[in-house]
């Protein structure tokens, strides 16, 4: 077990790190309002993506709950972000 | 070594780099519409297949980790089509690389109709 865990969360951590990096500039970088929207989604769900992956790390079950709820709430976010971006309201 | 072990591991690393493909689709490309496309096909597979990997690595938290991949799988096209309504009714341009404007075409043809009645 400690073999597969070894080759599991190296790369897996490294990938997750450097997309969030790249996220990151964008969001910085961004030209338009909506292309930082599209950044905050794309970070979003790499966090809810993380935080199951806590549920590993710390072998409990309550990580589950926690990344379901953050993940209608990015969702609600991103689509209140989309309405204020075309009607302005 | 369990059998679920090793393909819940491999879920992981397949997912995660899915996830580091669609951030880096969103860093190159040239335009909001590209941009989207990138990130939102991309970041969702890559987070479906990570999230049932810890699934299948852990076979307790199967359903649950289920529930949240179809979750992200029905949500995150629906958010990304009202972030692409909003960039077109809010004026955003396509880039100059574009070839051919379908939506273009089909408001030109509604206007032409109009005109002939």
């Amino acid at each position: 077990m400690n073999s597969v865990h070894i080759f599991v969360s190296y790369p897996v951590w490294f990938f997750i790190s450097v997309g969030v990096i790249l996220a990151v500039i964008r969001l910085i970088k961004g030209k338009s309002v909506a292309s930082r929207a599209v950044a905050i989604d794309v970070l979003t769900i790499t966090t809810t993506v993380v935080l199951v992956l806590f549920a590993l790390i710390f072998n409990r079950g309550i990580f589950l709950d926690v990344a379901l709820i953050y993940s209608i709430l990015s969702y609600i976010g991103v689509v209140a972000l989309a309405r204020y971006i075309e009607r302005g309201m | 070594m369990v059998w679920y072990e090793i393909l819940g591991g491999i879920f992981m690393v397949i997912g995660s780099i899915f996830l580091f493909l669609g951030a880096l689709g969103i860093l190159r490309m040239p335009d909001v519409y590209n941009r989207l496309q990138a990130g939102t096909k991309a970041t969702t597979l890559g987070a479906f297949a990570s999230i049932v990997g810890v699934g299948i690595y852990n076979p307790v938290w199967f359903w649950k980790t289920l529930v949240i991949a179809v979750f992200i799988l029905l949500t995150d096209p629906v958010s990304s089509h009202a972030l692409a309504r909003a960039a077109h009714f809010a004026g955003i341009k396509l880039t100059d690389k574009t070839v051919y404007d379908a939506l273009k075409e089909d408001e030109n043809k509604d206007n032409k109709g109009e005109d002939n009645e």
